[in-house]
This record gives C-alpha cells, sequence and structure tokens, in this order.
C-alpha cells in the first residue's frame, strides 16, 4: 500500500533563511503518526506545504497519492486540518465554523458534530471572539473530527486544552486508530508516546529519527541504579556504558539497549543488593537529539 | 498614577512603529496645503477675479455644500481656506483616528496588548500613549501648515489659525477614535463606527453651509468640520471657535479614560449576544463566506452614500434658484447652455466625489482577503477543497458588483430628493443612478490595483491607501494645481465622463473595465503562485 504522506528531501527557504533543510516524513496509511519537534524545527511549515499553502523550493512530497501543491483542492476533499494557532472570524458563531468548514470540505457527519460537541463541552452558540484560546481550539477540533474524511492533520491540537479536554482528545483518536491516517505535529511528549504507532523526530528543518517507538527506544538507553555488595570492577571499561557514576557501593549509570546484558553481567559480579532500571522514555530520547547536537540549521 | 504607568514607554514603541507613517501624514497634509494655496493664489491672481469668485462661489449652494463657505477672497489664504479646509479637516481626522484605533483596538484584537498588558503596564496607559502620539501627529500637521502658510507670505495670524483649525479637528477625531475603540471589540467596527462619525460631521455642515440664511444653517455648529469654517482663518479670526474642539475632545477623551476601566481587556462594551449554533444554509460554500463578512460593510456604505446623494441632491435645486435671483448671471449661463445645464455640471462634480469614495469601499472590499490571510482565517478554509482563486473571486464580486450597489444607492439618494424638488422623479433617479454608475469601472481599477498588489507583492498592499488619498487630491486639485495631462490621465477617474451633461462614450469605460480586468487577473495568477501566510 502506498504511504500516505511521503516526503523526501523537503527544502523550503524564507528569504535567507532556511527552514526545511532535506526533511524526510514517511506516514504508513492507517497509522497514527506523532511529528515531534521543538518550537521552530519546522513542524508547521512541513505541515503547510503538505496543505498546499507554501511551495516547496527543493526535494518531493506526496499526499493520497497527489501532488500537494498542483492538486491541492482535489486532496483537500479527503483531509481535515486543525491549524496549531486557530484563529476565529469574530462575528461567527462556533457553530457556524463548524458547519462551515464541514460543507467546504463536502459534509460533516451530524451525529457526529452532535456528540462532539457533547464531549468536548463546547457551547455552539458563541461568537468566535468570545472564545478562550482551548475553545477555539476546540472549535477547529469539532469541525475536523466530525467531517468524513481519511487524513487528520492535527498541528499541535492540543496546545490550550485542560487535562480533562486532552483526555477527550486522545479517546477521540484512540477511536480513529485504524479507521483513518493521523498526522500529530506535537511537543508534548506523553501525548505522542501514548497515541502514536510511529514517531518522526525532527530538528533544525531535518529528520533526525524515525520508527515506532520500540524501534527508538531501542536505539537508546536505560538507566540503572544499583546498589551493591562491593565496589564493581570493569564497569567503566564496558562499550555502551555511560555517565557512570560510583559512591562507594552506589552506582548510577545509562547503558546503551544493545549493551545491557554485560553491564547487568558486571553488577551481578560485584553482588546486587538493590537495582532500579528505568527504560528510556520518549523524553530522553527527545532531549538526548537536543542536547547533544549542535541545530543543524537556521530556524524559522 | 498608577493606571498610567509605562505610557511613556507605549509612546516610544507606538513612535517606532509609525516612523514612516507619521512624517508621510504631516509631509503630504503639509505639503499639499502649501501647493494649493499657492496654485489657488496665482489662478485667481487679480482682484476683479477675486471679486467675481467670491459672487458666484459665495452664494452658490453647490459650492456651499461640497467645499462651505468662502469668507475672504481677497487673499491666498482665505482662498486656501475655502477651496482646501473641509477636505484637509477630513484627511486630517481620518489620520487621527485610524492612529489611535490602530494603537489600541488593533493591537487589543490581535493579543498583543495581553502581552505588554502584563509588563509593569498600567490599564490606562495604551489609551493615554495612543492619544498622546495621535494628538503629537495633529499637533504637528497643524505646526507643519502654519508653518508653510507663513512661509508663503500669508498672514500669521491666519496661518496660525489654519494649523489650529486642522490640529482641533483632528484632535476632536482623535478623541472620537478613543471612545469607539471602547464600544467595540474590533477595530474594523471601531473604524467604522468613527469614520460614520466622520462622515455625519462632514454631511451635518454640508446642509448647514446650503442652508442659505432661512434654512438650518445652525446645522454647522453641530460639526467639528463647521467648527473649522467658523474658526475663518485668513477672515477676522474668531478663536473663541477653538475652545469649542478642545472641550469636546476632552470630554469624549474622559468618556474614553472611564470607559476603559469599566470593561475588560479585549471585551467591548457592545455586548455579545449568543448566535445560533448551526449555519443558515447560505453559510457553506466560498461566496457564501464572503457575502457573511462583508455584507455589513456593503449595507453601512450603501446606506452612508445614500445620505450622502441625498444631501447633495437636496442642493441642486439651490444651484437654480440662485441663477433665477441672479439674472445677469442667468442670461450668461443661458448663453452656455442654460441653467439645466449648470445644474448638470454641479451633479457630475458630485457624482465625480462620489466615484472616488465608492474607490475607498471597493478597495477595502478587494484587500478583505488579504486581511483574513493576515489573521490566519485563510488558512483554515483553503486547507478545504475551495480553490485560492474561487476564494478570492467571492470577495472581489463585493469589490465590483457591491461597488456599483454602493454608487447606485448614492444615485437613488440623489435622484430621489432632487427628483421630488424638481417634480420628477422618476426621470432624475434612472439619470442619476446611471450618471453614478458609470465611475464604477474607474473605482474597480483601483480594487484591481489593490489585488495586484495582493497577488503579487502582499507587503506592499499598505501603498492602496495613499494611492487613495493620491486620486482624492489629483480629483480635487489637479485643475488647480494646473497638473500635466498626463499626471491627470494617471487617474482612472479622469476618463471618466462628466455625466449627467456630457456625451457618455463607451469607449473610456470599456477600456477601464479591461485594465481592471487585467490587473485583478494578474493578482489572482500571483495569489496562485505564491506562498499563504
Amino acid at each position: 500500500m502506498t504511504p500516505a504522506i511521503s516526503v523526501s528531501g523537503l527544502i523550503k527557504d524564507f528569504g535567507p533563511t532556511r527552514a526545511l533543510d532535506g526533511l524526510d516524513l514517511t506516514v504508513r496509511t492507517g497509522e497514527v503518526h506523532g511529528f515531534l519537534g521543538p518550537n521552530g524545527a519546522g513542524k508547521s511549515t512541513t505541515i503547510r506545504v503538505l496543505l498546499g499553502l507554501l511551495r516547496a523550493d527543493g526535494g518531493s512530497a506526496r499526499m493520497l497519492g497527489g501532488d500537494p501543491w498542483r492538486d491541492a483542492a482535489a486532496l483537500h476533499r479527503r483531509l481535515a486540518y486543525v491549524p496549531g494557532d486557530v484563529s476565529l472570524w469574530p462575528n461567527l458563531t462556533g457553530g457556524e465554523v463548524i458547519d462551515l468548514l464541514g460543507r467546504l470540505r463536502g459534509g460533516l457527519d451530524q451525529k457526529r458534530r452532535a456528540r462532539l460537541l457533547e464531549r468536548f463541552e463546547l457551547d455552539p452558540r458563541k461568537k468566535g471572539r468570545a472564545y478562550s484560546k482551548g475553545n477555539r481550539q476546540k472549535v477547529a477540533l469539532v469541525a475536523a473530527l466530525a467531517s468524513d474524511v481519511e487524513l487528520l492533520i492535527l498541528d499541535e491540537p492540543t496546545s490550550g486544552l485542560d487535562p480533562l479536554v486532552d483526555a477527550v482528545f486522545r479517546e477521540c483518536v484512540e477511536e480513529e486508530r485504524g479507521r483513518r491516517t493521523v498526522l500529530l505535529s506535537s511537543h508534548v511528549l506523553a501525548e505522542v508516546e501514548a497515541l502514536c504507532d510511529r514517531v518522526s523526530i525532527i530538528r533544525g528543518g531535518r529528520t533526525v529519527e524515525t520508527g515506532t517507538l520500540a524501534e527508538l527506544r531501542h536505539l537508546t538507553r536505560t538507566s540503572v541504579t544499583a546498589e551493591l555488595a562491593a565496589p564493581p570492577t570493569g564497569l567503566a571499561e564496558l562499550p555502551g556504558v555511560h555517565g557512570l557514576e560510583v559512591r562507594g557501593t552506589r552506582v548510577a549509570f545509562e547503558v546503551d539497549t544493545g549493551h545491557l546484558d554485560a553491564a547487568l553481567g558486571a553488577l551481578v559480579g560485584a553482588g546486587v543488593r538493590a537495582l532500579t532500571s528505568r527504560p528510556p522514555t520518549l523524553e530522553e530520547l527527545f532531549l538526548r537529539h537536543y542536547r547533544d547536537q549542535p541545530p543543524v540549521a537556521a530556524t524559522r | 498614577m498608577s493606571a498610567l504607568v509605562g505610557t511613556g514607554a507605549l509612546i516610544r514603541l507606538a513612535l517606532r512603529r509609525d516612523r514612516v507613517l507619521l512624517p508621510v501624514w504631516v509631509v503630504c497634509l503639509a505639503g499639499v496645503t502649501v501647493a494649493t494655496g499657492s496654485a489657488v493664489g496665482e489662478l485667481y491672481g487679480t482682484a476683479e477675479s477675486r471679486a467675481l469668485l467670491a459672487t458666484t462661489a459665495g452664494g452658490n449652494p453647490a459650492f456651499l455644500a461640497l467645499l462651505g463657505p468662502l469668507h475672504d477672497s481677497t487673499t491666498a489664504g482665505g482662498l486656501l481656506a475655502w477651496r482646501w479646509g473641509v477636505f484637509g479637516s477630513l484627511l486630517t481626522a481620518l489620520a487621527a483616528m485610524s492612529l489611535v484605533t490602530r494603537h489600541t483596538r488593533a493591537e487589543e484584537e490581535t493579543g498583543r496588548l495581553e502581552l505588554l498588558g502584563a509588563t509593569a503596564i498600567g490599564r490606562r496607559a495604551p489609551l493615554a500613549a495612543a492619544v498622546s502620539v495621535s494628538a503629537l501627529a495633529c499637533a504637528l500637521i497643524g505646526a507643519a501648515c502654519a508653518l508653510g502658510l507663513v512661509g508663503m507670505g500669508e498672514g500669521v495670524a491666519g496661518s496660525v489659525a489654519f494649523g489650529l483649525g486642522f490640529a482641533a479637528v483632528g484632535l476632536v477625531f482623535t478623541a472620537v477614535g478613543a471612545v469607539t475603540a471602547q464600544l467595540s471589540a474590533t477595530a474594523r467596527t471601531a473604524n467604522a463606527l468613527a469614520g460614520g462619525a466622520l462622515g455625519a460631521a462632514y454631511l451635518l455642515r454640508a446642509v448647514g453651509d446650503a442652508a442659505g440664511e432661512r434654512g438650518p444653517s445652525w446645522l454647522t455648529w453641530l460639526s467639528p468640520i463647521g467648527w473649522f469654517e467658523q474658526l475663518r482663518p485668513f477672515a477676522q479670526e474668531r478663536w473663541w471657535v477653538l475652545p469649542l474642539a478642545l472641550g469636546l475632545a476632552l470630554a469624549l477623551v474622559t468618556g474614553a479614560w472611564v470607559l476603559v476601566a469599566r470593561r475588560d481587556l479585549g471585551g467591548g462594551l457592545l455586548p455579545t449576544r449568543p448566535g445560533a449554533a448551526r449555519a443558515p444554509r447560505s453559510l457553506g460554500s466560498a461566496l457564501g463566506l464572503a457575502w457573511r463578512l462583508q455584507r455589513g460593510m456593503l449595507l453601512g456604505w450603501a446606506l452612508g452614500m445614500f445620505v450622502l446623494g441625498g444631501v447633495y441632491g437636496a442642493v441642486a435645486r439651490g444651484v437654480e434658484e440662485m441663477l433665477t435671483s441672479n439674472p445677469l448671471l442667468a442670461q450668461l449661463i443661458a448663453r452656455m447652455g442654460g441653467s439645466g445645464a449648470l445644474v448638470d455640471v454641479y451633479l457630475a462634480s458630485i457624482l465625480g466625489v462620489v466615484g472616488l469614495f465608492s474607490a475607498v469601499y471597493a478597495v477595502q472590499a478587494a484587500l478583505r482577503p488579504r486581511s483574513e490571510e493576515i489573521a490566519l482565517r485563510a488558512e483554515p478554509v483553503l486547507a478545504t477543497p475551495v480553490r485560492r482563486t474561487r476564494w478570492v473571486a467571492g470577495h472581489l464580486l463585493f469589490a465590483t458588483i457591491g461597488n456599483a450597489v454602493v454608487l447606485a444607492a448614492a444615485g437613488l439618494g440623489a435622484g430621489l430628493v432632487h427628483g421630488l424638488r424638481v417634480g420628477d422623479v422618476g426621470g432624475q433617479v434612472a439619470r442619476l443612478v446611471g450618471a453614478a454608475l458609470v465611475h464604477a469601472p474607474a473605482a474597480w481599477v483601483v480594487a484591481g490595483l489593490a489585488l495586484a498588489l495582493f497577488g503579487l507583492a502582499p507587503k506592499l498592499v499598505p501603498a492602496c491607501w495613499a494611492v487613495l488619498v493620491l486620486l482624492l487630491v489629483l480629483g480635487q486639485l489637479g485643475p488647480l494645481l494646473q497638473l500635466d495631462r498626463w499626471a491627470m490621465d494617471l487617474s482612472p477617474f479622469t476618463h471618466v465622463p462628466e455625466v449627467p451633461g456630457a456625451e457618455v462614450s463607451a469607449t473610456p469605460l470599456v477600456w477601464l473595465t479591461v485594465v481592471a480586468a487585467a490587473l485583478a487577473a494578474v493578482g489572482l495568477l500571483g495569489f496562485r503562485r505564491r506562498d499563504v501566510g
């Protein structure tokens, strides 16, 4: 099956600044794909290129089997988009905006619209300017989730939502899994960890990591702290062990997941009294990428 | 006072943001004032020509309605106050109120003020800063005009009164802008309300000035623009008029001062009611959205232009009456084509002004896509199957057909009132609606230019407003300044037949329409190819 989105070597310049610098992204049909990166990494720029709002300066992008720039109108019939910064018309009510966007996309499911309004506890009778940021976000979410489309493009959809609504959002995405393809841009790691089948991490307009969470964890380190019977020997010389701290019989270190076996062997040799090990969180993965590597390109 | 903390910093911020806009306003207004002053002085170089002008212009209700009374024709300054006073006041007022809105409500609407408001900025500081900057602009405009006139060799007292007069009108509309910015929650509405007040001020004095001895000439006293006339620069200045303007400005600013503390940041005082939970059937396409966004402005403009047409139309009969009371003049006119022809010349000239105003509407309507784009509201619409060209076309419909509606409303107002007074409603309505509509292709050209900029160089879009001011100056002062033919020909309005009265030939209208269509097409093509956002 062709992927829903396939982007390779994408380049986009804004004057002298390069926002995208050879970005790659593949989103398989039916998956929930996390699109991670710090502010200014180029997430929104990539999404705008995919929506045909910006024209790429290089590389290739395909979406739903078409060209995002040339076939924009036809492709837009099959997707719904929630912008990161939702701006509503001050004199249109939330309900009117939901209906308008739905109709422009070719109709929306009335039952689902009603159910979503209820679940998100959104009053559709308020005028655009009377909504808070979170409520504006809800309007865009309801409009997107209630339409009958195969691809959802969500740009930091939960910014401004309170934890209760955030939970509702996660439920909704969970229900969509397998039925629609979702591209979820975010810098909220817990959200991506909870929702996404696969993740792409970008930085400075380039993809630095992509794969399933399991695959990414494989690349990273496990944190180990242990209370030993005797000071450890040979631990420091083992390949894959980082940040070793030894205080008497207490040790703390990180170990590449591939070398876990040898490191544990060294601990057992010294006699283990207590052991805690933590699998790497996405957070650590993320931090490592942004702490260890200098930015590769100017960011927007 | 803690409510004013940070005013100084905000003033500096505003001056930094307007470092181009402010000098442009000051230099342009003072420049046009001085240029017009010397041109009008040269044009009426002899005492005889000035005396003749005094008898014709002074008693002619049409001139009175358009320009106000000519108090003293013996000096160039006196002629300038008559020829340019009302329009110069209008432009100063426009500059002042748009400055205030720009630094108060527009900042609040975009949320930038919230960013500032959370720092050590008092509740009233933004208002105080905006009013100060605008007052400074008015003072500079007044001072530059006064200095320029003194430099021309005009009397010091008259020059100072002239400058103070502009500054006073500017101050009043600074204060009007300060109040409307508190009332409504959007800058667009605040500007519309202040613009309505400005239009009312223009019309009140038009009616009052043209009313004659027995008519309601006191109406002029209700208008801040009328106060400029009553100040009588270069004609035994009546300085006591100035405190009227200062008093009103102070009262209005005090009102805004009280209001700003009574409302929430971002909120207005005009109530927002809950609306419909479902969209009406009409709101389901790009055109439906354009209609929803533009209908209020169209309705407001159509109403305003209908009233303006009516006021101008009411004066037309007076042109004839004046002629019958002055047999010598009537004979002269009869030889030139009869009094009917003179009324037609008057009607044609007011419809010229109407045509220019309609171009302001056309540009506003044509630039709506740009403001939608800036406000990030274009993105969600263009991420649906709506094509870019179709999205713009919806708004373009208002710049073209909407412009025709606005013009027709003015023609209808003029035709109804004039028709009632001469006993030929049907005939006059048909004639004047037709004559008004002739200006549509010229307004379309300006709208086309706006669209071309939108498509090719969106950052230059504000230049459209400079073009409109230029067209107003060309149209009002071009013949007076004795500009070269080619300069006059730059304005699309130069090519519009002067109807009623003149022959209407289709050629220039077709050409204007072709040029407008070409500009619009360039704009649409450019927008299809460029980045959005």
